[in-house]
């Protein structure tokens, strides 16, 4: 039973990690513009040239 | 592969194009110069950016097409369209006068935009949209590990854990839930507190009052080494009704969008003549009544005002909902909002903003939305009633199990909280907006966009549907319905009707089997078009000006006559064609009971012909917004309840007077933001299923609400009794909820009609 004080801790600690991703994918503006992000994956990469120049910044 | 799967890029724009100047005068929707770098706005390092509202773009290849002919202009730094939003935004060096450049290049590949500016459409509900999903996320990873604790605690109980195990489990549950529920609680603790601090209660009251005192007491219980920790109800209480409300601000968002089209309409510029004559652009709130300003033809008239110089036709649809436009000359009035077809047209500013026709109107609507009784929906209705007597019974828990059984405060204190936790109203948190979420979402698949979250209730006892006639229960196009037998006239006319983008022209021309169309036709503004043929001049246009008498009224629609030397003048006329399915869905109204009227701004013998063709009984013609208002007013005081629907400009005051009211996409802008509903398509029908579906949803909530009280009369005889666990509440509690969202589903797995 003693393996639970790590155990736990481990799980919770990979569960965050998870969370965290979430909240920084939410805060960077990943689900901003979810139909135009499915189709942008087909372009040529110096097709989004300008938009990619500036990726902080977008969208608003 | 990219070039297969869109179309072909256009070649990216040479650097040193300047906007192309437009000479007064000249014909079609003219892009005119400086309209959009009175929009752009510089930003801290010194580039200037331009925000657009781009309309026709659908998919990744016009993203790419946009980004692509923009990104070729070396000074632009940054060019980026979100497809889900529509709006793009382009940031370059160097001048502000680029951004007509810029957003010339944009129409050029066919797309419309039109300038906004950031900074007045909200970004609020946004922001809240997204406070909601990191509250929704914390509460579910949450709930997740709390669940996952939990279920070592009741495992441990049939195997026989040891006390210092499950107090160390206890404490993991307390570590992960109490921030949780600090953090992911805020909007209802938030709500609940607005609602105490006015001294109204609401649904939020009692979950916030049940999370905060589960987290608290099991705390308690955890530090004293009990049994009893309902961390994991609490935080699965909290997932469990963010989802719905989740949900529910997201079903809305598109509806949100229309919205702030709205806003942007409002931002357009304004060609002003100087004292030297020249040209110059404005925007709109820098206009003053007095100036004089210059509208090409093909442009929309910002303000309002009177013609100095020039003759033009005018399309009012906006104003009045009528197809035909009319002829305007020196000394009318011309009102802001319509458009100007024909030809340039010089205008005396008289009113601008607020003082305009277009805001008067907008003030009526205002108006008669903030008479409109605050509705007050079902799920308060019952709050309203449900946490007095669930916090009342909570209490006299307490107080039997303290003053009669004599039991220790603190094991009195405790059967009280299950009591809270039990009759938490979670399934009742989750009733109404499961059901609307999915109705909305059945409706939305059919083109009909519900806007408000109260309409689908409030749409449950109508007993009366009020139609405008032009553009609702008519398709608003005109049609050709009675020609001269002369198959000759006939072709000839055609012919020249085929030069012009009026819309008699048109239809004319739609309704002759293909054909040349004439050379060097002449388009006299306001009167109609004239060519010279080797026979002499021939005239299409109107009645005096092809030299017909002015006889009795006897025709009910738009006409254009025909005159040609030698021959007798030949009339055409037309009519505004009712939708192909009006007549069925006015017959299916009244098989429900529903009354049927049109309340129109248009003349009496077209409306009463539409009015016999499709069987209603009850009609009022050429009513002024005003006049609509009050009638519609006058309906709802005597006890009706009224859908209005309807596509006008001067519709939208009664739209929002109406108990509810519907608009067709193609209405116009303000109108379709006052409306609770808007449609899409040729069909009347939406009308129909709306009403069908909103008596579904209603029938369902009602179902919900039964099994979420059937379970609290279960559950809470057995919590006053003391007997609930954690284990029992949690499995009450979720299986209540997964109830009522099963019970809300059927409603989309129903047969559609």
């Amino acid at each position: 039973m003693s393996g639970l004080i790590y155990l736990i801790p481990v799980a919770l600690f990979l569960g965050l990690v998870g969370l965290g991703a979430f909240l920084w994918a939410l805060r960077s503006g990943q689900f901003d513009d979810l139909e135009g992000a499915a189709e942008r994956i087909l372009f040529d990469d110096e097709d989004d040239d300008p938009g990619a120049k500036e990726s902080r910044n977008d969208g608003r | 592969m990219t070039e297969v799967l869109s179309p072909p890029a256009a070649a990216p724009r040479p650097d040193d194009e300047e906007p192309s100047a437009v000479p007064p005068g000249c014909d079609g929707p003219a892009p005119s110069p400086g309209r959009f770098a009175s929009f752009a706005t510089a930003d801290a390092d010194g580039q200037f950016s331009l925000h657009l509202m781009v309309d026709g773009a659908h998919c990744g290849g016009c993203v790419r097409k946009i980004e692509r002919a923009l990104g070729g202009f070396g000074e632009v730094t940054h060019a980026r369209l979100n497809l889900t939003t529509k709006r793009l935004v382009v940031r370059w060096d160097g001048l502000q006068d680029r951004a007509d450049a810029l957003a010339d290049t944009v129409e050029g590949l066919g797309f419309g935009v039109i300038p906004f500016d950031p900074a007045k459409i909200g970004r609020g509900d946004a922001e809240e949209e997204k406070k909601l999903l990191r509250a929704m996320a914390v509460a579910g990873f949450a709930a997740a590990n709390v669940m996952l604790l939990s279920v070592s605690v009741w495992a441990g109980h049939a195997q026989g854990m040891g006390q210092a195990t499950r107090d160390l489990l206890h404490w993991f549950s307390a570590l992960i839930a109490l921030p949780a529920i600090l953090y992911a609680g805020r909007p209802f603790f938030h709500s609940a507190w607005a609602a105490l601090s006015k001294r109204h209660t609401n649904m939020d009251v009692p979950i916030s009052l049940a999370v905060v005192l589960a987290g608290g007491v099991s705390l308690w219980e955890t530090m004293r080494s009990g049994p009893h920790a309902y961390f994991d109800s609490a935080v699965m209480l909290l997932f469990f009704l963010l989802i719905g409300r989740f949900l529910d601000r997201r079903a809305r968002g598109r509806a949100r969008a229309a919205a702030e089209r709205l806003l942007s309409l409002g931002a357009d510029a304004v060609t002003v003549l100087d004292e030297a004559g020249r040209q110059k652009h404005v925007r709109i709130d820098q206009a003053r009544p007095g100036m004089t300003a210059f509208v090409a033809a093909g442009q929309r008239i910002a303000v309002d005002g009177r013609v100095v110089e020039g003759r033009s036709d005018v399309d009012l649809s906006l104003i009045s909902g009528e197809t035909v436009p009319e002829p305007v000359g020196p000394g009318d009035a011309v009102f802001a909002g319509t458009l100007n077809q024909t030809g340039p047209v010089s205008l005396r500013i008289t009113a601008v903003g607020d003082d305009t026709l277009l805001g008067e109107i907008v003030r009526l609507m205002e108006l008669a939305e903030q008479r409109r009784a605050r509705f007050v929906t079902l799920a308060d209705r019952i709050a309203r009633h449900y946490a007095p007597v669930v916090h009342a019974l909570a209490l006299l828990t307490f107080l039997g199990w303290t003053l009669l059984v004599g039991i220790a405060w603190q094991e009195a204190l405790m059967i009280a909280v299950a009591v809270l936790i039990i009759t938490c109203p979670c399934a009742i948190g989750l009733a109404v907006p499961a059901v609307q979420v999915i109705a909305s979402g059945r409706l939305m698949r059919q083109g009909i966009l519900l806007k408000t979250a109260t309409a689908l209730e409030r749409l449950v006892d109508i007993d009366t549907v009020v139609f405008d006639k032009t553009g609702t229960l008519t398709t608003g196009k005109l049609a050709l319905v009675d020609a001269p037998a002369d198959d000759t006239a006939m072709a000839d006319a055609a012919k020249i009707a085929r030069a012009s983008r009026h819309p008699l022209a048109r239809a004319l021309a739609a309704a002759a089997p293909e054909g040349p169309s004439a050379s060097s036709v002449v388009e006299v503004p306001g009167c109609g078009l004239e060519w010279k043929s080797t026979a002499g001049v021939v005239r299409l246009g109107s009645r005096a000006w092809c030299g017909v008498a002015d006889e009795d009224a006897t025709s009910v629609g738009p006409e254009l006559w025909f005159a040609r030397p030698d021959c007798p003048p030949a009339r055409f006329q037309f009519r505004d064609t009712p939708r192909p399915d009006a007549a069925e869905v006015v017959n299916g109204l009244k098989r429900h009971g529903i009354a049927v009227e049109i309340l129109s701004g248009d003349r009496e013998a077209s409306v009463e012909a539409i009015a016999r063709s499709l069987g209603i009984e009850r009609w009022h013609s050429a009513v002024r917004p005003a006049g609509k208002t009050a009638h519609l007013e006058s309906l709802v005081r005597s006890g009706r309840t009224v859908l209005m629907v309807g596509d006008g400009l001067n519709d939208a005051p009664a739209l929002a007077a109406a108990t509810v009211s519907m608009s067709p996409a193609t209405a116009a802008d303000i109108t379709q933001t006052t409306a609770d509903a808007v449609f899409q398509g040729e069909r009347l029908q939406p009308v129909l299923e709306v009403l069908t579906v909103a008596r579904r949803a209603d029938r369902l909530v009602k179902q919900n609400f039964a099994l979420a009280f059937g379970y609290n009369v279960l559950a809470v005889p057995l919590a006053v009794a003391g007997l609930v666990t954690p284990l029992i509440a949690a499995v009450a509690m979720s299986a209540s909820s997964i109830i009522v969202v099963g019970n809300a589903l059927r409603l989309a797995a129903a047969r559609q009609r």
